[in-house]
Order: C-alpha cells, then sequence, then structure tokens
C-alpha cells in the first residue's frame, strides 16, 4: 500500500481502545435512554420553564430521553466509522514496519 | 512443610563445604546455576588485591573491557545483536586462554582497521578539500584574469592609458608578481580569521572565500563539519611567514597550489584518480570491519555471559578459605534445608566434571549466628512479598505477612477505589500484562514506569478485580447505579404529596411508607442516586464500613502476634502482651463493632428514629456519664437517650475498668516477674526462653546430621564424623579424606569468623522496664490512632465516588446538553475528554492515591502488630541476574 498512513502506531492504537470503549458504552447508555432510566434524569436536559410550557406532561420528557438515546446511538456509529479507520492505520502501520525490518 | 513455608520463611542451615582445589571451580559453577547457597565471605580482613584469585579476576575484567569496546563498536555500526537467550555453562578455566586469545585477537584487529580507516579517511579528507581549493582557486583567477583584461583594454580607456603610457604597464606588472596561499578553515572561523588578517597584515592582504556546500567529515570524530575555501594574496616573504602563523593559530589547512592554469588542471586531474582509489579502498576496509563485527555480533551476549560467570566463580572462590596443604578449599555457607539434597547433587555433579575422585563434602554446623531469611516466591507471590521487604525483611522464622497482604492489600485499596468501571479498565489492563507476560518480557527496552506497572502486574490484576467487587457493593459504574434488583422503596406510596410533586419540591421519604420490607439485596440501594442527602447516607455506611474493616485488620494483626510468640516459645510474651493487647482493644472497639452490628439489626423502619448515636454513646461510655438516658422501651423526652439494652451502663463501665486494668498488666506485668524470677530462681525465664529456641533448632542440625542424609561423605568419614559434628562441628576430619594425612586446623570452635551471636542473656531491669513501658504506651495511644487512621478507607471512597460524580457531571452531561442531531458530534468529542480524564485522573492519579494509602495501613496499622521486620535477606550466588541482564548491565 503506497499511501503513507496519517496516525502512528501509538495513535492508532489509542484511538481503537477508545472506540470500542466508546461503541460499548454509547451504545449501552443509548438503550438505557431507550428505557428511561431514572439515573439518567439528571442528564436529560429538561429546563423547568419549557416543561411548565408543556403542562408537566410526561411525553415531554419522553420525548427528551429518546432524543438522547439517538444521539448516543449516532455517537457510537461514529465510533464505529473511526474504529475502522483506526484499524486500517494500525494494519498499515504494521505493514510498513514489517517491511521496513 | 508447604504450608508452613508459606507461613514462615525456609528453615535456613549454616554449611561448610570442603571442595578439592580442582573441584571447586566446577562445584562453584553448579552451584551458580542452581542459585540456592550464600556464601560467607571467610576473608574479610583480606583486602581485594591480595586474595588468592585476584590474578583471574584482573583477567576477565580485561576480556569485559575488550567485550564492551567491541559491543561500542557493534552500537556504533547498528549491527543488531542477537540474543538467543541460551545460556552457556561456565567454561573451564582452561577455557579462559581461549577466550582471551580469541578477544585479544578481535581487539587488535579492530583497533588495526580502525587506525587504517582513520589514516584514510584523513587522506581522503585532504584530498577533497585539495579538490575544492583547486575548484575554487580556478573562479578567483579567471576573476582575477578578466579584471586584469579589463584593465588593459584598449578600446575602453584609452585616454588614461595613453596618458599614464608605459609607466603604468610597468607598474601593473609588479602587483601581478602577488603571493598567494590557499587552504581550508572552519566556516564559523572566517569572520574573526579575515579581523585578525586585517589587523596584523594592516590591511595588505586580500583574502576571498568560497563556502564549500557538502558538508565534510571529521576523521577523528566522525562529525560533520562545513568547511570554506580561501586564498590569501599578498606581497613579500615577511607578510608570508605572518599569515602562515595566522593560519596557524586558525588551524586552518594550508595546501600547495600551482601558479599556473595548467599546472592547477593537471593537479585536479592527479588529486581525481586518487580520490578515486581512496574511495575503493575505504569500501573494503568497511567491508573488511562490517564482516569482522557481525561476527562477533552474533556471539557477543554470550560471551559476555560466559566471561561474567567466570568473573563471579572466582569472586566466590576468593571467599573461601584455604586449607593448610593446599589441596581443599573450605567454604561456608547459608543454605535451605529442604535443599540439601540439590545442592549436594550439584556438588557431585561438579566434582564429576572436574574428573576429581575424590567427593566434595557438605555438612551442616551450630551457629549462633541469625541466618537469612528466605521466602519462596512465585511470580503471583513476589509482587506481594516485595511490598512487605519494603518495609523490613522479615526477622528468621517470624510469620511472614505476604500471604495474607495478598488478599488484604487489594481488599482496602478496593474499599477506597470502588467503582465498577475503573475496576474494569484496571482490571483489563492488568489482565492485558498477565497474558502477554511472555512476549513483553522477552522486549527488555522498556522504560522505568511500564517495568513498574509490568512488575506489579498480579497486585493490579487484582486490585481491579476487587475495586470490581466494592463497586458492585457501593453500585457505582463510572458514579452510575445499576438497578439490578429492583429498588426496595415504593415511590408511589399512597398519601404522596403530588400537589409538591408538581411544583418542583423536594419530598422526604417516610421509610415506615416506602420501604418495601425487605433491603436492596446486594450494595446500596440505586434510589441514593436521585436523593439529596446520598452523600449523609454513604458517609455513616463507609465510616462504619471503614471502622469495622480496621479493627477486624487490627485484631488480625494481634492474633498473628500469638503465633510468633507461640513459634518463638515465649510464654511471657503471650501472657503479658498478647492478651491484655486483646482485652484492651476488644473493650473498646470489638464492643463498638458489636454494638454497630445491633444498631443496624434491632431497630426497624418503624423506630429508626430512636436508634442512639454511637459516637456519642462510646464518649459518655469512657465518661461513665449515662444521667440523660432512658431504659429502653421507655418513650423520650427532650434530649434524653435510650439504652439499647438494660444493663448497658454497668456493663460499659466494667469495659473501661477492665481496658484501664490492661495498661499496668502490660507495662508492670513482665519486668516484675522477670526481675523475680532474676532474683529468686533459675525456673523460667528469658534464659530459658533461649535455650527453648536452641533445642528446637538442636533438633534440626541433628535430623540433618543423619549419616544417611550426607551421601557424599566419604565412608571412612561418616562413623566419625557423624558423632564429632554434634560438639565441634568444624574439625571434620579433612584429614581422613586428603589420604590419611593427618592435618590440624585452628577450626575447633565454630564458624571460622563468627559474627557477633547472640550474647548471653543479662538481665537489666531499667532497661526492660523502660522497653515494656515504651511498647505500652505505643500500643495504648497507637490503638486509638490507627483506628482513626483507618478513617482513611472512608475518606478516600467518599473522595473517589463524588470526583467520579463531578467529572460526570461537568463534562459528560456537556454531551448529552443538546438533543438535536449536532449533541452527537458533541458527544462524540466530549466523551473521548471524559474518557481521557476518567483514566488519567481517576484511575492513574486515584489509584495511585490508594495504593498509598493502603500500602500505610499494611505496613503501620496492620504489620505494627506484629511484624519486627530486622531480618536480613537471603542472597544466593545465582548465576540468573547475569543471564537475566546480558549485556545491558
Amino acid at each position: 500500500m503506497a499511501a503513507c498512513p496519517c496516525l502512528g502506531p501509538k495513535c492508532s492504537i489509542y484511538y481503537m481502545i477508545i472506540s470500542i470503549w466508546g461503541i460499548i458504552m454509547l451504545a449501552l447508555m443509548g438503550v438505557f435512554f431507550q428505557i428511561r432510566s431514572i439515573a439518567l434524569f439528571e442528564d436529560v436536559s429538561v429546563s423547568e420553564s419549557d416543561w411548565e410550557k408543556a403542562n408537566f406532561t410526561r411525553d415531554y420528557v419522553k420525548e427528551k430521553y429518546e432524543d438522547n438515546a439517538i444521539n448516543c446511538w449516532i455517537a457510537a456509529g461514529i465510533y464505529v466509522l473511526l474504529f475502522i479507520f483506526a484499524f486500517i492505520q494500525q494494519r498499515m502501520n504494521s505493514r510498513t514496519s514489517y517491511e521496513m525490518s | 512443610m508447604a504450608m508452613e513455608s508459606l507461613l514462615r520463611s525456609e528453615k535456613m542451615t549454616l554449611c561448610q563445604m570442603f571442595l578439592q582445589s580442582e573441584a571447586a571451580y566446577t562445584c562453584v559453577s553448579e552451584l551458580g546455576e542452581l542459585g540456592l547457597v550464600q556464601f560467607r565471605d571467610l576473608n574479610p580482613e583480606v583486602n581485594a588485591f591480595q586474595r588468592k584469585f585476584v590474578n583471574e579476576i584482573r583477567r576477565c575484567e580485561e576480556m569485559e573491557r575488550k567485550l564492551r569496546f567491541l559491543e561500542k563498536e557493534i552500537n556504533k555500526d547498528g549491527i543488531p545483536m542477537l540474543n538467543t537467550g541460551d545460556n552457556p555453562d561456565a567454561p573451564a578455566p582452561r577455557e579462559m586462554i581461549d577466550l582471551e586469545a580469541t578477544f585479544e585477537k578481535l581487539e587488535n584487529e579492530m583497533k588495526e582497521v580502525n587506525s587504517n580507516s582513520e589514516a584514510l579517511k584523513r587522506n581522503f579528507l585532504e584530498l577533497t578539500e585539495l579538490k575544492h581549493i583547486l575548484r575554487k582557486t580556478q573562479t578567483f583567477f579567471d576573476e582575477a584574469l578578466e579584471q586584469h583584461q579589463a584593465l588593459h583594454d584598449p578600446s575602453l580607456t584609452e585616454e588614461r592609458v595613453g596618458l599614464l603610457g608605459d609607466e603604468q604597464v610597468a607598474r601593473a606588472g609588479q602587483p601581478m608578481r602577488l603571493g598567494f596561499v590557499a587552504g581550508v578553515i572552519l566556516r564559523e572561523r572566517i569572520p574573526s580569521f579575515e579581523v585578525m588578517l586585517w589587523r596584523i597584515c594592516r590591511g595588505n592582504v586580500f583574502l576571498r572565500q568560497a563556502e564549500i556546500d557538502s558538508p565534510m567529515e571529521d576523521p577523528v570524530t566522525g562529525d560533520s563539519v562545513h568547511k570554506s575555501v580561501f586564498i590569501l594574496f599578498f606581497q613579500g616573504e615577511q607578510l608570508k611567514a605572518r599569515i602562515k602563523k595566522i593560519c596557524e593559530g586558525y588551524r586552518a589547512t594550508l595546501y600547495p597550489c600551482p601558479e599556473t592554469q595548467t599546472e592547477r588542471r593537471e593537479m585536479a586531474i592527479g588529486v581525481m584518480t586518487r580520490i578515486e582509489d581512496l574511495n575503493t579502498v575505504l569500501g573494503q576496509t568497511q567491508d573488511h570491519r562490517h564482516r569482522v563485527l557481525v561476527a562477533a555480533a552474533k556471539n557477543i551476549k554470550v560471551w559476555f555471559i560466559k566471561v561474567r560467570k567466570i568473573k563471579a566463580i572466582y569472586h566466590t572462590l576468593n571467599q573461601f578459605n584455604l586449607d593448610v596443604t593446599q589441596k581443599c578449599l573450605i567454604a561456608e555457607c547459608w543454605c535451605p534445608v529442604s535443599d540439601l539434597d540439590r545442592i549436594q547433587q550439584a556438588l557431585r555433579r561438579g566434582t564429576e566434571r572436574s574428573g576429581s575422585s575424590v567427593p566434595s563434602i557438605i555438612n551442616c554446623m551450630q551457629s549462633r549466628m541469625v541466618p537469612p531469611t528466605y521466602n519462596r516466591c512465585n511470580k503471583f507471590t513476589q509482587g506481594f512479598q516485595n511490598i512487605v521487604d519494603a518495609y523490613g525483611v522479615a526477622c528468621y522464622r517470624e510469620v511472614n505477612p505476604a500471604p495474607f497482604t495478598c488478599i488484604t492489600f487489594p481488599f482496602l485499596f478496593a474499599v477506597m477505589f470502588g467503582d465498577m468501571g475503573h475496576g474494569l479498565i484496571m482490571f483489563l489492563f492488568a489482565l492485558f500484562l498477565v497474558l502477554k507476560e511472555k512476549t513483553l518480557e522477552a522486549k527488555k527496552n522498556q522504560n522505568e514506569i511500564f517495568s513498574t506497572f509490568f512488575g506489579g502486574r498480579y497486585i493490579i490484576l487484582l486490585m481491579g478485580a476487587f475495586s470490581m467487587y466494592t463497586g458492585f457493593i457501593y453500585n457505582d459504574i463510572f458514579s452510575k447505579p445499576l438497578n439490578l434488583f429492583g429498588c426496595s422503596w415504593n415511590l408511589n406510596y399512597p398519601g404522596l404529596d403530588h400537589d409538591l410533586l408538581d411544583k418542583g419540591g423536594k419530598i422526604t421519604m417516610d421509610p415506615n411508607k416506602t420501604f418495601l420490607g425487605s433491603p436492596y439485596p446486594m450494595g446500596v440501594d440505586p434510589i441514593w442516586q436521585l436523593s439529596s442527602n446520598k452523600i449523609a447516607f454513604t458517609n455513616s455506611l463507609k465510616e462504619k464500613m471503614s471502622v469495622i474493616l480496621g479493627v477486624s485488620h487490627m485484631f488480625f494483626g494481634i492474633s498473628l502476634s500469638f503465633l510468633n510468640h507461640r513459634h518463638f516459645k515465649k510464654p511471657l510474651n503471650i501472657i503479658f502482651d498478647f492478651i491484655p493487647m486483646v482485652v484492651f482493644l476488644f473493650c473498646m472497639f470489638g464492643y463498638l463493632i458489636i454494638m454497630l452490628f445491633v444498631k443496624w439489626i434491632k431497630y426497624p423502619p418503624s423506630q429508626s428514629h430512636e436508634a442512639p448515636s454511637l459516637l456519642i454513646g462510646l464518649i459518655d461510655m469512657f465518661l461513665f456519664n449515662y444521667g440523660k438516658y432512658v431504659s429502653p422501651g421507655e418513650p423520650i423526652n427532650g434530649d434524653q437517650k435510650q439504652l439499647i439494652y438494660s444493663g448497658q451502663p454497668g456493663f460499659q463501665s466494667f469495659l473501661v475498668v477492665l481496658a484501664v486494668l490492661c495498661v499496668p498488666w502490660m507495662m508492670l506485668g513482665k519486668p516484675f516477674y522477670l526481675r523475680y524470677i532474676n532474683k529468686y530462681g533459675q525456673v523460667c525465664g528469658g534464659s530459658c526462653v533461649q535455650s527453648d529456641v536452641e533445642d528446637d533448632e538442636e533438633v534440626m542440625f541433628l535430623k540433618i546430621k543423619d549419616p544417611a542424609r550426607v551421601p557424599l561423605t566419604s565412608p571412612t568419614n561418616i562413623n566419625s564424623s557423624t558423632h564429632q559434628f554434634r560438639h565441634q562441628p568444624l574439625s571434620v576430619n579433612s584429614g581422613d579424606l586428603l589420604n590419611g594425612e593427618e592435618v590440624t586446623h585452628n577450626l575447633e570452635n565454630g564458624p571460622l569468623h563468627t559474627e557477633e551471636g547472640a550474647d548471653e542473656e543479662h538481665f537489666e531491669f531499667s532497661e526492660v522496664f523502660i522497653h515494656q513501658a515504651i511498647h505500652t504506651i505505643e500500643f495504648c495511644l497507637g490503638c486509638i490512632s490507627h483506628t482513626a487512621s483507618y478513617l482513611r478507607l472512608w475518606a478516600l471512597s467518599l473522595a473517589h465516588a463524588q470526583l467520579s460524580e463531578v467529572l460526570w457531571q461537568m463534562v459528560l452531561r456537556i454531551g448529552f446538553s443538546i438533543s438535536t442531531a449536532w449533541g452527537s458530534i458533541i458527544l462524540f468529542f466530549v466523551f473521548q475528554i471524559w474518557a481521557g480524564m476518567t483514566v488519567v485522573i481517576l484511575v492513574l492519579m486515584e489509584g495511585l492515591s490508594a495504593f498509598l494509602h493502603a500500602l500505610r495501613l499494611h505496613w503501620v496499622e496492620f504489620q505494627s502488630k506484629f511484624y519486627d521486620g530486622s531480618g536480613h535477606k537471603f542472597t544466593p550466588f545465582s548465576f540468573s541476574h547475569i543471564v537475566d541482564t546480558g549485556v545491558d548491565d
């Protein structure tokens, strides 16, 4: 492969590890937001005034929860892409170092 | 046996070895491979230059020097050194000459090649400089010629020429006979060189200079330097001499430069051909050097190991005592009793290898010297043993805290570090190190921080696993709880104030109405995460828990001191130390722990407001302050408090009195009893204790002196020696071994050079009394301060939980603040920051602090209860570190 890898060997491994962590954790948090876990209530950005306008209905909170769940999954998806990218970089790195030696 | 060796250090014995002088070398070599014997220096008063094998050691050092020289040359050429990892035996002494010859040859060859190549390089440099001079000066001369021609162009300045006429031609001829010098100088010296020339020659010198584009290589240092060519025009011999002086002063090299152009051209051609020739010769020298070094690189590690082994053997032999007849070397060594068989086998192998017909003998001796402490470890326990040894090496046969530390250390760490997420990160990291152990071990060129982590990989593994467990109990995963078993609080209970809730107010839950009856099965109920009094609740839980853990840890330490007293046969210490210690600690904090559990169990939700404060209760207990207490079951008025059980004041007063009585019991009992014994009889006491220990040891020695277990002893020797060994262990009939020659030597009284052994027990009342008083005061105050010290478990676990919660709220929550699609991009970046900070701050920094606190709790609070730690470590003579460190050492 002629293209020069743009991540170094250590950097690509760092991104691989962090994306594995990100994929697992964000996917799980998406699930927890989806089932409206109470422990994550404080993380849902519910503003009192907006909620008051919505007459303190449950639907308002539910909608916020679901938005967050989708955001989590999207972010997890971005991490999947990052992982694939870092993985390819890592392979390229190991190949070049193999050719070098 | 296995259990014993885990709890206590190995039984050691002082042995004496009789090695035939021709077999000594091979025997020591075998023992070095075995690595189970620690030799004593029998000639401590002899300095290093007067020893027997000083010559051999000097030769080894010379060989090492040559090898280091070769290694440096190999590194200079960047040739990889082969590390096959094989472990060659120490070569026989006669092989040393071969090795020496080989190294000598290699070194000479290298030196010759080096000096040759240096000369060639210098030559090459000179020629290249000359080449540059010729090339650059050519342009100078060309320019000069042009100017000259321009000056004499008749069509341009006809009038002037005509005006001055021949006169000028005649005068112009004179300057044309200018002398010149050409040379090469370092580029950075040019400015000052120019100034100097100007001043000294008063401006009568004309300097032209041009930079050489390609850098030159300095033949000596190998650095690349930038140089400039210069040419100086001047007039007159005196000036020339001055210029030459200045050039010399500036380290400029002057080259002869022919005057006419044709000569210069011829010279340039000559120089070019010579450079060509030199290049081929230089290439050949480099090839030769490379070939020699590649051949050496293959063997250099093995050679290093061999030479270092020889050196180590001779160094050991220097510690031996020479028998009068010079036919036999006498060594003294410490070795583990259970390995005597292996040592004997090694000796036999060594004797066979040397071809000697007379066997080598090892026999155990009695000694009053304190044996070294040898704890056998595997790669798992080694890390924990290192933690203990860092504080102090255990006394011989003292209880070794390391096996207990294997569990208590990671556990106490985890109490302070409880979080499932952080524990998992730590666990996975250590698991990676453990699984990749072999490959990581092979790579030796790691930095110090990494090798520290690598050395403690099993400790980190356990710390991570235990942290996951305590995190599960605290119900924390990255500061969020898990609701695995279903919350035990019914929030939607009848009578809930919905109006207040709609206004966003806080509601205080009444445990009577909301508690479902059975608690959350394991760990902290996840409901506490959302409550505003979460910290108040976890504080109370963690404080109590740290007191319970701390006091039980101290009780455990004290009970280990019982094992020590029993093993060293000190009944006095059990009666006057151990029992009052237990009673004292129980009366104060053991009782408190019982009350803690009573309080947890006794009060159901309906009575929870009646539960007394235990800390106030403890203070009242010591002040005998029971005025405000009412009996259990009675209604409480005002600031009255309820007793937990009837008869509590009486029992508590009894405990306090008992605790106070323990102090004089501990402080006065032992000194006065010893004084009584010392004055009125020698029934049993301090001196008796001493002999008890010896009896125990003697049994051990006699067992080994059983002739069947000393197979190396020559048959004629067995019967006579066994009896003599018992009382005069060193008067072995080595005369018998030496073909009947009767030899008498001055070794009758025990080991050759006795270090200060245990002195005769000398009773001094004041000394014992002061020692005991200090000990008592230290313990009693320590009980209180150490219990308080264990509260660090609470403080650190609280700090850790809060820090991780703050990190989540301040960082990761930003990622959830925007619910549009942009939110996911922000979340993507914020998550990275959060993850990085989690690892750096929470896992690394907090982990380090929790590690240090766990270390302190073990060294101070736990080990001070039983551990003396004043022993010296068993350091066997072994080749393993020579093979491990290899060339790097």
